[in-house]
């Protein structure tokens, strides 16, 4: 149930501002926790770090989804705003990581295999991106077809 | 992992999450444009941090689960990838071509350095 809009009824403005913080804390977790099981899947032994990079482009192509069907089927309500930060922001936020990347890349540097780290960067976000906008034209299609 | 450090590495996530979103909240407030610096400033202060951490696990003074639950867990949970590729999407889609470019190779070179730089202080100073 959304809380009304009127102060001093309902959960509040400082109850409603607690809900997001616990949405995107929850949502964090959750998704922290699928990109750690998917690194026990999929361990890394030099070479490309398989695991962040599926996680990386899979979260990079639902945030299109989330955010596009967000974007265009109404305005930012009270719920939608809890469904943008617990889904978007918490749980693809957690499920993707680009702190990962960045020493990853720097790990296979130092392991003397430059290209592998340059292939896996560089292709990280040309796939992300690419990911990202399939994402954002589902998110659009599926908008047309609910609306 | 056992299930354990498992639940250690989700909480750890969502404590960095919440950062995250603290951050972006404050950064937003003062930098009105276009630009994501809130974005950039979680991802390279996570990248940064993510690198001496690393190098400290390598040297032995931090333990491997300890390395996991703040790597993995928190800089995991504090950075994101997913929202730095959907604020370059945008930034293509309003017309900001050049500063999408510039946000993309900007946040992978800045990140990737930090990295290398956390990693390089703290080896230095171990």
């Amino acid at each position: 149930m959304d809380p009304v809009p009127f102060e001093g009824q309902g959960i509040g403005v400082r109850g409603r501002r607690i809900r997001l913080v616990a949405a995107v804390a929850a949502g964090g977790a959750l998704g922290t926790t699928a990109r750690a099981v998917l690194g026990e899947v999929l361990p890394h032994d030099g070479g490309i770090p398989y695991a962040t990079l599926i996680a990386n482009v899979t979260g990079a192509f639902l945030l299109g989804l989330l955010l596009e069907r967000l974007l265009r089927t109404g305005d930012e309500t009270p719920r939608r705003r809890l469904v943008r930060l617990g889904l978007g922001t918490g749980v693809l936020g957690g499920f993707t990581t680009f702190s990962s990347l960045a020493l990853e890349s720097v790990e296979l540097t130092r392991a003397d295999d430059a290209a592998t780290a340059v292939v896996y960067a560089v292709g990280s976000v040309a796939l992300g991106l690419a990911a990202c906008v399939a994402g954002i034209v589902l998110g659009a299609r599926s908008a047309r077809r609910a609306t | 992992m056992t299930a354990g450090e498992l639940v250690l590495v989700g909480l750890a996530g969502g404590i960095g999450a919440t950062c995250r979103f603290v951050v972006e909240t404050l950064v937003r407030r003062r930098w009105l444009g276009v630009m994501p610096w809130g974005t950039i400033v979680v991802n390279v202060s996570g990248s940064l941090l993510i690198g001496g951490l690393a190098a400290a696990c390598a040297d032995g003074a931090l333990g491997s689960q300890a390395y996991a639950v703040a790597a993995v867990g928190f800089c995991g949970g504090y950075t994101t990838f997913s929202a730095a590729m959907m604020d370059t999407v945008r930034l293509a889609q309003v017309g900001a071509t050049g500063r999408a470019v510039l946000n993309a190779c900007g946040t992978l070179a800045l990140t990737c350095t930090a990295a290398a730089f956390g990693w390089a202080v703290v080896a230095a100073v171990l």
